[in-house]
């Protein structure tokens, strides 16, 4: 009698089909750290070259060209402070939605999420003359409200979703216990919800820090995230292919670090619901 | 006592740096990523040091992100920059309607010297409202070994006829070379000021005198329908997608045997360190078919104030030392002669030393020349530009006749059918505009 494959075919397709789909949506960003090490005229070379001798001299000329630490900076700084600022916000407002549920609450889910499918553009004039009249205009603080409005649907949609799982009983005892509202949001609620807060989060995180639109309108010398930098590096005529990738690179590699040692954490919050 | 005089010391320097920094002008200045514009940051130190109340603060912008960054802060008067990097076209509008600054300039800048086509361009009513930083036209540049090889002469300003006869015969895609080379991608400084330059010298234009589109004549038709044929025929393949910096790839590769676009091409092709046939180019006018007017384009990066500026008197000094002669020579004895900015100054051209470094010199300076913004179609026609009508609902004509062009090439469309769609889109955004009922 055969002895049984330790490996199945369907296993094998199944796993090359994993591979071949995985290899297909890193291709963008393979090719982008290749270019980041060629010359520009490698960069540009027809059929595109695989095999180069690395250079560093994009990222030289993009560190001596561009204050990449004020960048950097601006990126944390408005990513973080709109993050923690969209779940104060949004904490509060998704626990009303989630417990204190009216006939009313679904429209108003609705028509936040309906101001997502706005196209930006269209309320760029008067944002910006309001960020003017404020005196908001290029600093941190018109970023992080921006930032932490253009967030918030999905914020309060995502926690809404994750109070919903958590079961009124809770809450109910520790009302009964006598818990105040503020106590019983604080030490019952938010701890059962931490996994919910903590993917939320790191997806607004993540959302702040790869926003581009506003922060190349609303931004010139001084609040620039990495996204303007990006931006500084395209041109209309000239080789520039390899520094605007080697741009890119120095611009997501702190985020995608970042997602790699939170992956566990953020798929343990997003699967919360699920779980439970 | 001594710890305590040099605290001393040590605090009344720090006082006196920080009001120095708090009394320095802070010029914030908006650009784009091209090679002069940043030679222009990195040699800026020498501003500062010679004006050391002034400190430059750089924003540097994808040519797109730019027009649409400082037409908001122009238009909402946002006074985010001091200095913009304008374009030839934005320069008429903005200047008309106030939101420019007018240029005064001093006898030591010699505004006469000027190329007098850009001169032109960048003003309105006589008064100068950008300066040009380089300006460009578009000619014909072409693989010498190949004409050669194919007896081919081109001499001056050649015909269309000449042209696609020329790239008959050159055209040998087994061997990876294409016989010509052009803009496909959409958009209304892409596809269509090339095509523009085309169908002004097959006697067409935008707008007649009322300001009817022309789309639908038989000079614009004639010149689609010779431009979809002559690229699908002797062109790359995806010449739909292609554009100055695609184009630029494939001709320093060696792939094109001719290519007709901005004159700055020039400087990359014949640069051995960016092209592979740099000792193999020659040059020639921009081609024509029923006339020479308007059959190369005029185009200038030009430095402007916005009126709502708080700096406008550093601004105008900037702008006056970025643009001056003695700049010109400061890049040319810096980086060597080859990497001046061109395409403003005669003086530039007049120079032994440039037009030794420079081949294509005397080619630009002929095609700049030859431009004239003001008279630029057969027909008269009612507006400013060469390969874009100054007035602002252009934008949004180019960019859907643009789209209609590259569907054409790309074969999704007939050229009838992209001129119909074309001539209802520019009548629309005509009409909206309030040019006629």
């Amino acid at each position: 009698m055969a002895r049984r494959s330790k490996y199945p075919p369907a296993l094998i397709v199944r796993t090359l089909c994993a591979w071949a789909v995985t290899l297909l949506l890193f291709f963008p960003l393979g090719w982008l750290v290749l270019t980041a090490f060629k010359t520009e005229l490698q960069a540009i070379s027809v059929p595109p070259l695989l095999f180069f001798k690395p250079t560093f001299a994009n990222f030289v000329e993009v560190q001596e060209r561009s204050d990449y630490l004020l960048y950097a900076k601006n990126s944390v700084v408005t990513s973080v402070m709109s993050t923690l600022l969209g779940l104060a916000i949004a904490a509060p407002a998704a626990y009303s939605m989630a417990f204190f549920r009216s006939k009313r609450t679904k429209d108003i889910l609705m028509w936040m999420l309906s101001t997502k499918m706005m196209p930006a553009v269209g309320a760029l004039v008067p944002i910006y003359v309001l960020a003017q009249s404020a005196g908001l205009l290029d600093t941190q603080l018109a970023l992080v409200i921006i930032f932490t409005l253009s967030n918030l649907p999905i914020m309060v949609w995502m926690l809404y979703s994750h109070f919903k799982d958590i079961p009124h009983e809770i809450l109910e005892a520790a009302r009964m216990d006598g818990a105040t509202l503020w106590q019983e949001f604080r030490r019952v609620l938010l701890p059962l919800a931490v996994g919910g807060l903590a993917s939320t989060g790191l997806l607004c995180l993540v959302l702040s820090w790869n926003e581009a639109f506003w922060s190349l309108n609303l931004s010139s010398a001084k609040a620039g995230t990495l996204a303007t930098l990006i931006a500084s590096y395209s041109s209309p005529e000239g080789l520039f292919w390899a520094k605007l990738s080697a741009a890119s690179l120095m611009a997501i590699a702190p985020i995608v670090v970042f997602g790699w040692f939170s992956q566990k954490q953020l798929v343990q919050g997003l699967t919360f619901g699920a779980v439970k | 006592m001594k710890l305590k005089s040099r605290v001393a010391t040590a605090a009344a320097l720090l006082v006196s740096l920080c009001g120095l920094s708090a009394s320095a002008t802070e010029l914030v200045i908006a650009t784009v990523n091209n090679g002069h514009m940043i030679e222009m940051q990195k040699l800026g130190k020498n501003f500062e040091q010679a004006n050391p109340d002034i400190k430059l603060k750089w924003v540097t912008l994808e040519e797109g992100v730019l027009r649409q960054r400082v037409t908001t802060d122009i238009a909402t008067k946002g006074g985010q920059f001091d200095v913009m990097t304008i374009g030839m076209y934005e320069t008429p509008i903005w200047g008309k309607k106030g939101w420019l600054k007018e240029l005064k300039t001093d006898a030591a800048y010699d505004v006469d010297d000027l190329l007098p086509a850009m001169r032109d361009g960048l003003s309105v009513d006589g008064k100068l409202f950008a300066a040009p930083f380089y300006g460009e036209s578009s000619m014909l540049m072409y693989r010498k070994d190949l004409t050669d090889k194919a007896g081919i002469k081109f001499e001056g300003r050649p015909t269309w006829d000449q042209v696609r006869d020329a790239a008959a015969k050159i055209n040998d895609p087994k061997n990876g070379v294409y016989g010509i080379c052009l803009r496909g991608k959409p958009g209304w400084g892409d596809n269509m000021a090339f095509l523009s330059t085309m169908a002004n010298s097959f006697g067409a234009q935008w707008f007649d005198m009322k300001w009817k589109p022309q789309l639908e004549s038989k000079p614009w038709k004639d010149a689609v329908t010779f431009y979809v044929d002559l690229l699908t025929k002797y062109g790359p393949p995806g010449s739909s997608a292609n554009s100055f910096n695609e184009i630029l790839a494939l001709y320093n590769e060696g792939k094109c045997g001719m290519w007709i676009d901005a004159t700055i091409a020039a400087s990359f092709i014949t640069d051995p360190k960016q092209s592979k046939v740099a000792d193999k180019v020659a040059f020639a006018q921009g081609p024509y078919s029923v006339t020479q007017k308007g059959a190369n384009w005029l185009w200038a990066w030009a430095l402007a104030i916005p009126a709502g500026t708080k700096n406008a008197d550093a601004a105008q000094k900037f702008i006056s030392w970025a643009t001056s002669k003695d700049y010109i020579n400061l890049v040319g004895k810096t980086n060597g002669w080859a990497h001046v900015p061109t395409g403003t100054r005669k003086s530039t051209y007049a120079n032994a030393e440039f037009q030794k470094a420079a081949v294509f010199a005397a080619a630009e300076k002929a095609a700049i020349d030859s431009a004239n913004p003001n008279d630029s179609t057969l027909p008269k026609s009612p507006y400013v530009g060469v390969q874009f009508a100054a007035i602002p609902e252009f934008q949004a004509i180019g960019i859907a006749v643009g789209q209609q062009m590259s569907a054409a090439l790309a074969g999704k469309t007939t050229v009838d059918a992209a001129l119909k769609a074309s001539q209802a889109a520019a009548e629309r955004e005509m009409t909206k505009g309030g040019y006629y009922k």
